[in-house]
């Protein structure tokens, strides 16, 4: 039994999560790499979703950000500009998981439009509670597949910054968090460069190749000195992320 | 006191053509029903605020309802894109709609502004990112005890506030349980305020004292609308329609589809319909 890309991504991110971490989650890929980190080996890991319930526990992964689940399975359930001021800019969240439409090599994340903002070729959901998260969280994850839609040379829209163009730019802002530390994708693990915060393939999902990852980055990608290969999915990372993602099916009512 | 009304009375009442109103819910207690109503009065110019419009809006601007929106993130959560919301932006279609757009962050505070009397909201955020350049709205201040700048946006005043809540009693009290998201501060920030419940009860009975309970000297008017939350939900009453809100994304995706649907279920429907969506779903669950 092997891994799909989609599952490897999940599961690269699940592995850097630990107990003692205290995650705003987002939904998608992020939850569930959550949720498979507490199902796993993180078992008292604390997750938080931005529509106010702390330390939930799901038992399948919600469709939306404030399912009944979140709240049924809560230590406490907040109100919303409670999450966002005492909670989130309260500096108490150690990681802020992202995704997004388009990313750059400096991690920026763009979700608000492809094309011009007063006339978008296409117009995307916005940023929600992005633009914070990646400002107020003590650092970030990103999870995204590649392609050269996504991974591109130049966004159209600055939603959430990451490196902005290159190291010191987020001190410049007087940013004291460390923005995007990690990126995984469906191919391999992305890190910022420690002298440019330029993003560098420091490992590569098994049987994944230089020139399919560059493939899958519209910019020329660099790769770390030393490049590793991802360890393979386990049997049982494998088995509970299937099960969680059946159970979820099922409880979405979509057919398994 | 809030008074009891019908739906419809109560659209009536709170919602004017060309006002600014506030339908608000995270996910949870979000208040279709009304939304339906203000679709079959056939309002018009309203300026929609929401944080996260979700299908009550999508369904609004498709039946050309909204003149702008304010808002912090237009999806259909978990499924993907607003299509009407998208096709009023994209293609100026049932005709061109005006944006504010901010993050939840700012919405959040800024509705806490207003439910606080106060003219505008101070947080740390838009550091770095695109928004302030293309919304005049989002300024700064700069703190005057360590000179650290910090974002503002105006307060949220709107006109109307129209949510849905689990009960009233009989004196107008209303009670809201669970995800409760910005509800308080929307009702508090609005010059008039509608809300439809689940359920009528003679008392609360017994309560967490720190439940969320909006007086009813605090609130306009309250209907009765059982399930009135479909398909979002009412916690301890019905789940979440998670299929329905994937099903949307097909029936949403073309204007005719969305039309007919729209014919079917809001303007041949009345307020009555909620309720067979709440038992159905009860008993699935």
């Amino acid at each position: 039994m092997s891994a799909t890309p989609t599952e490897m991504m999940t599961i690269a991110a699940a592995r850097l999560l630990a107990n003692t971490d205290v995650c705003f989650v987002g939904i998608g890929a992020p939850s569930a790499a959550c949720n498979l980190a507490r199902l796993t080996h993180a078992p008292k890991i604390t997750l938080i979703y931005e529509s106010g319930t702390l330390s939930t526990r799901p038992t399948v992964l919600p469709l939306s950000i404030g399912d009944g689940e979140l709240c049924d399975t809560a230590l406490t359930t907040v109100a919303v500009p409670e999450m966002f001021r005492y909670w989130l800019q309260g500096a108490r969240i150690t990681i802020g998981f992202l995704g997004g439409a388009q990313i750059d090599r400096f991690a920026n994340l763009n979700t608000t439009v492809v094309g011009p903002y007063d006339a978008p070729k296409v117009r995307l959901p916005g940023g929600g509670g992005a633009p914070e998260i990646a400002s107020n969280c003590g650092q970030i994850f990103i999870t995204m597949a590649m392609g050269t839609r996504a991974f591109v040379e130049k966004l159209p829209f600055i939603t959430s910054f990451g490196h902005g163009k290159g190291k010191g730019d987020r001190a410049a802002l007087g940013l004291k968090t460390k923005g995007p530390t990690k990126i995984m994708t469906d191919l391999c693990v992305l890190e910022p460069d420690p002298e440019t915060a330029e993003l560098t393939v420091v490992s590569l999902h098994p049987g994944v190749s230089r020139e399919q990852v560059q493939a899958g980055c519209a910019w020329p990608l660099r790769f770390a000195a030393e490049v590793t290969e991802t360890p393979a999915a386990t049997a049982e990372e494998l088995s509970v992320l299937r099960d969680l993602h059946a159970r979820t099916r099922q409880a979405h009512g979509v057919a398994a | 006191m809030a008074e009891f009304v019908s739906l419809a009375q109560g659209i009536e009442a709170v919602l004017s053509d060309g006002c600014s109103v506030a339908m608000e819910g995270f996910t949870h207690l979000i208040p279709h029903a009304a939304g339906h109503e203000t679709i079959r009065q056939g309002k018009r110019r309203l300026t929609l605020i929401r944080m996260t419009p979700d299908l009550i809006y999508d369904q609004l601007i498709g039946m050309a309802c909204a003149e702008k929106l304010i808002f912090s993130w237009g999806g259909n959560p978990g499924v993907g894109s607003l299509h009407r919301f998208r096709d009023a932006v994209e293609n100026g279609w049932p005709h061109k709609l005006e944006i504010e757009e901010h993050s939840h962050a700012a919405m959040a505070n800024a509705y806490e502004a207003g439910a606080a009397n106060l003219p505008f909201a101070v947080f740390r955020g838009y550091k770095g990112v695109d928004l302030p350049s293309v919304n005049p709205q989002i300024r700064s201040v700069t703190c005057p005890y360590t000179g650290e700048v910090l974002a503002t946006v105006p307060a949220i005043r709107p006109d109307a506030a129209i949510i849905h809540a689990l009960k009233a009693d009989r004196e107008g009290n209303v009670l809201l349980e669970g995800i409760v998201g910005v509800q308080k501060e929307a009702v508090l920030s609005a010059k008039r305020s509608l809300v439809t419940v689940e359920e009528i009860v003679d008392d609360f009975g017994p309560r967490n004292a720190n439940a969320v309970i909006l007086p009813s000297w605090a609130v306009t008017a309250i209907a009765h609308v059982p399930g009135g939350a479909y398909p979002s939900y009412a916690h301890g009453y019905y789940k979440r329609a998670n299929d329905f809100y994937i099903a949307w994304d097909k029936i949403a995706r073309e204007r005719d589809t969305f039309l007919a649907w729209i014919k079917d279920n809001v303007l041949d429907k009345g307020p009555d319909a909620f309720a067979g969506h709440a038992l159905a779903t009860r008993e699935a669950a």
